[in-house]
């Protein structure tokens, strides 16, 4: 089941198209990354779902029907240019910016006090924001944005700005977020965070969307037969061990084993790797090797469609 | 709608409460009192003898000008062609014609003068008239009474009957004997400063709403609140709060510089003061006895020294039509200006960026002010007339002219105009706007804002 669902969104600027015939499906209850290069239509895209900013044509689904003003009380937002009026108060501006998304004022009061204690900040209520330190500041901003309680969250480079331990805590609580059932598109640049939390990608490159699904099966297309094999006491020279067809991109070796990393033809299977070793040497593992979400991404940049033409 | 109350109530709230708000509101009405009550405690001391001839054709006057302290009076036998060239020529200060009448009582004079007629010359002839009018109704009254003819006696209705008013016209007469009409300095120093204090308002509070949006989009949170409103909300609620503000800050300078300027005159000259007071509560309840109307006529006679004169012509001053249309041109035209101040915050990324934009925008208002000198000599004229209806500079202009007096049917046009400026500004703020707020670490120059302006 789709929650969200963009269909052939197209966007030109003055100088440039920022997006062209881009379509991306969300599913319910899932953490979506969205990624690309600088300037690939990643925050363009994300204000047309906040319907800051008009699409020239396309169609935006929420839970299957379109996408109404209304919505944005559906809708949690964090974006990557963020912060807050530095001379109010805390209290005061997580009051407003609650009440802007249609909390009542009691309704407001309430939540925001028990997240500000569970966040620990409750003692900075009265306080100014410019007397905060930035990890505080985010942490406000994060409140605010889950405060109504979204469907849809949308996290734009969220973990920009924060310390390990705050990073961390920022991870833990998307997670708790995606649980209760939100679900969360995370546009990020950072690959470990994808690699963790992300359960479907769309990768957008030159306004276009170039790679999208779910990440296992992302990695499952980007495999492509290589195998790192574990082994010690090899009596003969390498070379003569491995067939011509094979290819090695990698070796490294420790006090007791040999590691070597082995490209097969499409053709072979890992047995075919195996068998020689085993007459020449002790296999100690074998292991096949998953694409990291940081190679499939260079991959698809460097070699995916560069049908980038700039307008006039 | 709630979320727009919410941003106007936001922007409303955080700028009353802050220090400055406070202190711009204690020293304006201090600076604004000082402004009204220096001229009146200067004219208390005003010593300079001015000689001003008297063409009398009723013969009924004359006698009953009195030399004071301000003003010498000598009567001319002449006709008043031949008066007014001796005016020029005798270097007096004025000549005060009162035209013969045929029927009725006479009740109207003109004063023909180099300069703008001082404002105590004129009441003071209006005093003189109106007392020897007065005198000579109640005469015929008392006659009529006399004969028989015309009784029951009804003492208020005797006193009402009498009651005289008299109409004074000034005009100005130039070196070559052109004449032309000519204003109180109460009303140019009111058309000044009202121009003024519109210029100033719509600058700051303009500037208010620019450094607000900058603020927003420095600080980033701009991102975030137009996620939950429209970027024309937010826009629209900036400017209306800070319109607010400034309506307040006005309303609170009216209010107190009124208490300020009643209590210090009433420090300075407090037996004058009583003596109006006592003047005006018999004004209003209608006099029983003939005592208490000689009583008020004295009042108001006696009281010829500067002071009570120039509170009088204050008094004079329509402060409801002064007020309202203040109300009007100042928001209209803060209306108008603040969209586009809006629109520079916007597609600025810091304030020391602004001038280039800030410059254009700015020109009609400075103009307007440069041109206010010549409108106060001349407030008819076509000048006057094509920049109070023009919506870039009327506010100014026009607010200027108000105290002269203008004919509806040209403040009701320059109203309409000024309305579709400030539609034309905010559509096209709008658009500008909403595009710069979202752009960051972007130079932006006319080329770029004209193609937001056609994109958007």
């Amino acid at each position: 089941m789709e929650l969200f669902s963009a269909l052939e969104i197209t966007k030109n600027f003055a100088h440039h198209k920022a997006l062209d015939q881009v379509s991306i499906h969300v599913p319910e209850q899932s953490i979506f990354g969205l990624l690309g290069p600088n300037g690939a239509g990643k925050t363009t895209l994300i204000r047309i779902i906040n319907q800051i900013i008009a699409p020239d044509s396309g169609t935006l689904l929420l839970n299957g029907r379109q996408l109404k003003p209304e919505d944005t009380a559906s809708i949690g937002y964090l974006p990557e240019e963020r912060g807050l009026y530095k001379k109010m108060t805390v209290g005061e501006q997580a009051m407003y910016l609650a009440r802007l998304k249609g909390l009542s004022r009691q309704e407001a009061r309430k939540r925001l006090k028990s997240l500000f204690v569970k966040f620990e900040i409750i003692g900075w209520w009265n306080r100014k924001v410019e007397e905060l330190s930035k990890g505080m500041q985010q942490k406000v901003q994060f409140i605010v944005t889950i405060i109504h309680e979204p469907k849809l969250l949308i996290f734009d480079e969220p973990f920009s700005g924060f310390d390990p331990i705050n990073a961390n805590l920022l991870k833990e609580e998307i997670l708790a977020q995606q649980e209760k059932g939100a679900t969360i598109i995370l546009s990020t640049h950072n690959m470990a965070s994808v690699e963790e939390l992300c359960d479907h990608i769309a990768l957008i490159n030159h306004s276009k969307v170039i790679l999208d699904g779910p990440v296992r099966e992302i990695k499952r297309n980007y495999k492509n037969n290589t195998y790192t094999i574990g082994y010690h006491g090899l009596k003969v020279d390498i070379n003569t061990v491995i067939p011509p067809a094979f290819r090695i991109t990698d070796q490294s070796q420790d006090p007791d084993h040999h590691y070597l990393t082995v490209t097969l033809p499409k053709e072979s299977t890992p047995n075919d790797l195996l068998k020689p070793f085993m007459d020449n040497a002790t296999v100690d593992s074998l292991r096949e090797v998953i694409p990291a979400m940081n190679d499939i991404f260079i991959q698809a940049v460097t070699t995916g469609q560069p049908e980038y033409t700039p307008m006039n | 709608m709630k979320k727009i109350l919410l941003i106007i109530r936001r922007e409303y709230l955080t700028r009353v409460k802050k220090r400055s708000f406070i202190v711009m509101t204690i020293l304006g009405p201090i600076l604004m009192a000082a402004a009204v009550v220096i001229p009146v405690y200067l004219a208390t001391r005003a010593n300079e003898v001015k000689t001003v001839s008297i063409l009398d054709e009723t013969g009924l006057f004359t006698a009953h000008f009195k030399d004071s302290d301000n003003f010498r009076f000598h009567e001319l036998v002449s006709d008043i062609q031949s008066a007014k060239k001796g005016l020029v020529k005798s270097g007096d200060y004025a000549l005060i014609y009162i035209p013969a009448t045929q029927v009725t009582l006479p009740s109207n004079a003109i004063i023909y003068a180099q300069n703008t007629v001082n404002i105590n010359l004129q009441s003071y002839v209006k005093n003189v008239m109106s007392r020897q009018v007065e005198e000579l109704k109640l005469q015929a009254k008392l006659h009529d009474i006399q004969s028989g003819k015309g009784q029951p006696v009804d003492v208020s209705e005797i006193l009402k009957s009498i009651q005289t008013t008299i109409d004074i016209n000034t005009l100005k007469i130039g070196e070559d004997g052109t004449e032309s009409k000519s204003y109180t300095e109460i009303n140019m120093a009111l058309g000044m400063f009202a121009g003024i204090l519109i210029y100033l308002f719509i600058f700051m509070f303009g500037s208010q709403v620019m450094r607000g949006v900058i603020e927003e989009k420095t600080s980033r949170i701009v991102e975030v609140i137009v996620s939950s409103v429209r970027p024309f909300q937010l826009m629209m609620g900036k400017i209306i709060g800070v319109g607010l503000v400034g309506l307040t800050q006005f309303m609170l300078w009216v209010v107190l510089t009124f208490v300020i300027v009643t209590g210090v005159t009433a420090t300075i000259t407090p037996h004058q003061i009583k003596d109006k007071v006592t003047g005006e509560v018999l004004k209003t309840n209608t006099p029983i006895s003939p005592v208490n109307s000689e009583s008020l006529t004295l009042a108001q006679g006696t009281s010829g020294d500067g002071t009570n004169e120039v509170l009088q012509a204050i008094n004079s001053v329509d402060f409801p039509v002064m007020i309202g249309s203040f109300l009007f041109f100042f928001l209209a035209g803060y209306l108008l200006y603040s969209a586009l101040f809006a629109a520079i915050g916007g597609a600025v990324d810091n304030e020391a960026d602004t001038q280039q934009f800030i410059a254009p925008i700015t020109i009609p208002l400075i103009l307007a002010i440069i041109l206010a000198q010549f409108i106060i000599q001349d407030p008819d004229g076509s000048l006057s007339f094509w920049f109070s209806i023009i919506p870039l500079t009327s506010p100014v202009v026009m607010m200027i002219r108000i105290p002269f007096g203008v004919p509806w049917v040209q403040v009701i046009l320059s109203m309409v105009l000024l309305i579709l400026g400030f539609l034309a500004t905010t559509w096209i703020a709008a658009k500008i706007y909403r595009t710069g707020i979202l752009m960051y670490g972007k130079k932006v120059n006319y080329k770029e804002l004209w193609k937001w302006l056609r994109q958007g």
